[in-house]
């Protein structure tokens, strides 16, 4: 800690040797002096600030796993017929974490190729002036509270979907997850993933897109000149350029949809783990937090924090599983 | 002209290209397909419009395969899937806009609804105005001063720690397992739920401070906890598609490496690093559970970040949807609702202008 | 350089003019009210700043009554959070604030836990607030109808599922019943509603509901859910056949509201016939004397009193550490309890005035609020 301090104060004093020197009109020999002595110091300051920065998420994440921890220790340790109503923590949690994964497994099948198109449209189909509006309007949608999705949520889109369901459940039914008879509402775990989607299209594409504008120029015309078609040449520089880009950017959006409380507590209708998506039921950890946190009190507002200690260990395990997948793909990076 | 059409037909750059008309053609095709099909199944227009893209898909891309060939026909089809998932986003996003345009524009401009706050308004004054028709009452004020506050001191104080870890991982601790690990655990963040850190918040100051504290700073910390993963994560990717050449070129000059950075390699990253910030920014903006749980509830207007309740957007808009002002006449509530998701909405495009703005003042020229 | 350098700036210096003027042109008083305080208020005069934390169910009552206590008592500053029950609770034990809102009263641990802040004696439980519970229905050309307990339970258990069952029917002679689904709603978060509605059920038709009564609703029956009053009678309005309980207050005009069955008779939903119902319940066993957290009944035999009712409770500390937070809370609940007080509850948020048999006991155990010695 007290190193991070000490480090923190060199930073600000490497910030002030900056400041001073790009005042000063730059003579030769002043130049000379400063990549020689002042900029080592430069050097050791910035990089240790960088490090100190990278050390303070690390401690801010640490405490909030250690907070965790103490206050879900409680449901960990009553006897299990006192938690969630003599449930049990395990049996509680069990389609909790179920429900969440399936619901942020769809928003996210269906919001990572349309993010990569959208993103493709605006930086290599749409012509340029129309790019920045459309550019624009993507970010702005990001900005919009939950609260108004899950409103938007409830009055428009899950009535909308109510005779797309119908005929999903008559002509599908036969699979499990589109069994009947569809809700008469339509405020389903589909109908959630769908607006997790619509929620989470806006990170993905802003992030995917302005990795694909950076995509070296040189590449694509290359690909261009030796005769490749638009699609082609998206396919031999762009996406392999951008993987790892395209990759964080569906990480964020995954963060992002499985720890979404508010829509996903306004437009399902939750209830106990099903397999049929068009049946009101399921629910997911988040909105299981936000739905009862607010009457809780004792033991079943541990238990509540427990179930956030769980969702935290799922995003661990399905960020590590991912970058296990990840890792056997060699990443191509403009900095390695 | 006939004569020009034929010669035209007959050079070999143009003789394997569909005609000019294709895709019109295609496209009417879609649409009397689409509306025959859409009708056997119940006529309506979305129905129409999804039947008609598929019949158009399908021809254009068969006729330019029987044409033009397989590669032709693979980037037409690839053309089609491209626009058509912009197509498909653009419906449920503009929907989303007009429900809060339609809602929003009566609230926004009702006299006093930007300039008061909602001090001294309660379901008396508004089931009054649903009687009498007079002016709902009640404005955002308080909620706007909160909301730009709270998000600028969460902005001030993630934006540094953010960009300098991005630093770290792109620049210096390239494959080492401090990176490995922050990598990792930023992701994690990305997914810890809103409510958690505002709870962790509450407590962290409630153990300094002693119980009660509730202030602004209180809840711009709990947006950090939020904020930051995104700044991270969005400003090193932006940082590692900078080429090699450029650093190398700059240390080939003899510059520092911190210099490097500072000059070289955040200016060519900054358009991305400010879309990062903006996107980090519009993610909290909206963020009600965490805000409800650290800064209060406040009805006035409170300048203050360190000391007692504030207000914000977020919270007032879920308040006044879920928990009408007046129960039994919840119309006024909805109406400054969507007024103020509206004023949410128009603050966050203001922020994107002032982000492209920077970025255009601070990137270097490039070629395009 | 230099012109960018100074770009900039003139960046900066835009933001913070922008800053400015914001800052410039705020208002506080929203009602368009001269400010100048009616000179009503009885008693000392106080001043300071009460903060409080709790029920979502009470906002609406608090609003009204800060409004009209600020009005008489200009000097002072009322706050609440409506966090909900349980964390107003949580706020009032760690020692936040000064009283909470609460659905329920104080569990026999949370008085334990509140005597590190209220001295020996602890906390209280203040009834303030009544809010019956009406059971609405969304039935095409059906306004009224008559539901007996059992009835009601079946209905929510899913044990009958069409509206033209002979059950409902027996009870209803006259009525259309149309061959239409049952759709019953219920609450997606745990809430006090849902608490008094299963206590009343549990009590009522004993043996039909099973379930004790719980703040949760209980997960393995069917049904669909929404979150909050105002979701539960969105979806009950916009789907028909649909059955839902719900506070009043927030039930529109579109929808039907049950007679429910107390002792012989079919009671209709009233302001006063709520007020009975909390007037004719026991005090809750094993409490403080000027702790007045009730036991309601759930099955009076006084065809006047409508059964099911909420009471939402204010907690406050029976000792506060100075004589200006002492006066400034009795000042306080004492408005809160009054006709005045109660009126303006009822007429910003529909809740049933207490009696004023409960409210002079509600004054006595106000008054019985003491510096800590």
């Amino acid at each position: 800690m007290t190193r991070t301090v000490h480090e923190t104060a060199r930073a600000t004093k490497g910030r002030d040797l900056t400041a001073t020197e790009t005042k000063t009109p730059e003579s030769p020999g002043r130049l000379r002096a400063l990549s020689s002595r002042q900029g080592a110091a430069g050097d050791k300051v910035f990089s240790g600030a960088a490090l100190a920065a990278g050390a303070i998420i690390l401690v801010v994440l640490v405490a909030v796993a250690v907070f965790l921890v103490v206050q879900a220790m409680p449901a960990l340790l009553a006897p299990q017929s006192q938690i969630a109503n003599g449930e049990g923590f395990w049996p509680y949690i069990f389609p909790l974490v179920v429900g969440t994964i399936i619901a942020a497994a769809i928003a996210l099948l269906i919001a990572t190729p349309i993010s990569i198109g959208v993103a493709l449209f605006i930086s290599h189909y749409a012509p340029r002036r129309l790019s920045q509006i459309l550019g624009y309007i993507i970010d702005l949608l990001a900005a919009i509270p939950s609260v108004i999705f899950g409103a938007w949520g409830i009055s428009f889109l899950a009535p909308a979907l109510v005779p797309g369901y119908t005929w999903l459940s008559s002509a599908l039914g036969w699979i499990p997850i589109f069994a009947g008879p569809p809700s008469a509402t339509g405020k389903t775990l589909l109908t959630a993933s769908i607006v997790l989607a619509v929620m989470v299209i806006p990170i993905i594409t802003s992030v995917c897109r302005e990795i694909f504008l950076q995509t070296p120029k040189l590449h694509e015309e290359a690909a261009l000149a030796l005769g490749a078609t638009r699609w082609e040449m998206i396919r031999m520089a762009v996406l392999p350029f951008a993987r790892p880009g395209i990759i964080s950017a569906v990480m964020l959006g995954l963060g992002r949809a499985l720890g979404e409380t508010m829509a996903v507590a306004l437009v399902l209708s939750s209830g106990p783990l099903i397999a049929s998506l068009l049946q009101s039921g399921n629910q997911t950890i988040a909105a299981e937090i936000a739905l009862n946190f607010p009457e809780a009190s004792g033991l079943s507002l541990n238990t509540l924090i427990a179930a956030g200690l769980v969702l935290f260990i799922v995003t661990l395990a399905v960020n590590l599983l991912a970058r296990w997948v990840i890792s056997r793909h060699k990443e191509f990076s403009g900095a390695n | 002209m006939t004569a020009i059409a034929t010669s035209r037909r007959r050079t070999a750059l143009t003789r394997n290209r569909l005609p000019r008309y294709a895709p019109w053609a295609s496209l009417a095709v879609g649409l009397v397909v689409g509306a025959a099909l859409s009708t056997l199944v119940g006529f309506n227009f979305f129905g129409w419009g999804v039947f008609s893209a598929i019949i158009y898909t399908i021809v254009y891309v068969s006729w330019s395969g029987a044409v033009e060939g397989g590669r032709k026909a693979r980037d037409k089809f690839a053309t089609c899937l491209v626009v058509g998932a912009f197509i498909v986003v653009v419906l449920p996003l503009f929907s989303v806009i007009w429900t809060v345009l339609e809602g929003g524009i009566k609230g926004l401009l009702t006299p006093g609804f930007l300039g008061t706050s909602m001090n001294g308004v309660s379901g008396i004054q508004d089931n009054e105005s649903v009687n009498t028709g007079s002016r709902v009452l009640g404005g955002i004020y308080h909620a706007i001063v909160g909301t730009l506050l709270i998000t600028l001191w969460a902005t001030i104080i993630s934006v540094p720690v953010g960009l300098l870890t991005s630093v770290y991982l792109v620049e210096y601790g390239q494959g080492s397992r401090l990176a490995k690990a922050i990598t990792l655990f930023v992701d994690v963040m990305t997914g810890i739920p809103s409510i958690v850190a505002g709870l962790f918040a509450a407590a962290l100051f409630a153990t300094i401070f002693g119980p009660g504290t509730e202030t602004g700073f209180v809840a711009a910390v709990a947006l950090t906890v939020l904020m930051i993963p995104v700044v991270v994560r969005s400003s090193e990717e932006m940082l590692r598609i900078v080429p090699n050449e450029l650093r190398e070129a700059a240390y080939a000059l003899g510059v520092r490496k911190w210099r490097t950075i500072l000059k070289v390699v955040i200016p060519t990253a900054i358009s991305g690093i400010a879309s990062g910030v903006t996107l980090a920014i519009a993610r909290v903006i909206g963020e009600t559970a965490p805000i409800l749980l650290t800064a209060g509830f406040a009805t006035k207007i409170n300048y203050n970040v360190f000391s007692d309740w504030m207000a914000s957007l977020p919270t007032y808009i879920y308040f006044q949807i879920l928990n009408p002002t007046s129960p039994s006449n919840p119309d006024p509530s909805i109406q400054r609702a969507w007024g103020a998701a509206l004023v949410l909405i128009i603050f966050v495009m203001i922020l994107n202008l002032v982000a492209r703005l920077v970025a255009r003042i601070f990137a270097p020229k490039t070629g395009r | 350089m230099k012109a960018l350098r100074f770009g900039r700036l003139s960046a900066v210096a835009v933001v913070a003019a922008g800053a400015l003027a914001l800052s410039a042109c705020g208002s506080d008083n929203a009602t368009g009210s001269s400010g100048s305080a009616p000179a009503t208020s009885s008693g000392p005069k106080v001043t300071g700043t009460l903060t409080g934390a709790g029920s979502t169910a009470q906002s609406a009552a608090i609003d009204a009554w800060k409004q009209g206590f600020t009005a008489a008592n200009s000097g002072v500053t009322v706050q609440y959070n409506p966090v909900g029950s349980g964390a107003g609770r949580k706020t009032f034990i760690s020692g936040a604030g000064q009283f909470a809102g609460s659905d329920a009263a104080m569990s026999t641990d949370e008085l334990t836990q509140a005597k590190s802040v209220c001295g020996p004696d602890g906390a209280l439980d203040i009834p303030v607030y009544i809010s019956p519970i009406a059971v609405a229905f969304n039935l095409p050309g059906v306004t009224s109808l008559n539901l007996a307990p059992d009835t009601i339970a079946k209905i929510f258990r899913g044990q009958i599922t069409n509206w033209n069952d002979p059950a409902i029917a027996a009870d209803n002679s006259g009525v259309n019943l149309p061959n239409l689904k049952i759709t019953p709603v219920h609450r997606s978060d745990d809430s006090g509603t849902t608490q008094n509605f299963t206590d009343y059920l549990n009590k009522a038709a004993p043996s039909v509901w099973t379930d004790a009564s719980n703040q949760t609703w209980p997960a393995s029956l069917p049904g669909e859910n929404a979150k909050g009053t105002s979701g539960v009678v969105k979806t009950v309005t916009d789907t028909q056949g649909a059955i839902a309980y719900s506070d009043d207050s927030a039930v529109s005009g579109s929808l039907g509201k049950a007679k429910v069955k107390v002792g012989g008779s079919w009671v209709a939903l009233s302001a006063e016939g709520a007020a009975k119902a909390v007037e004719l319940s026991k005090p809750a066993s094993g409490r403080a004397a000027n702790d007045l957290a009730l036991s309601l009944d759930r099955t009076p035999t006084d065809s006047s009193a409508y059964p099911i009712v909420l009471v939402s409770y204010h907690v406050v500390c029976s000792a506060y550490k100075d004589q200006a937070t002492v006066d400034l809370v009795k000042a306080w609940e004492n408005y809160v309890v009054s006709d005045a007080g109660q009126q303006a509850a009822a007429a910003a948020a529909k809740s049933a005035p207490l009696s004023s048999a409960l409210a002079a006991k509600d004054k006595t155990a106000i008054d019985s609020i003491k510096v800590k010695s």
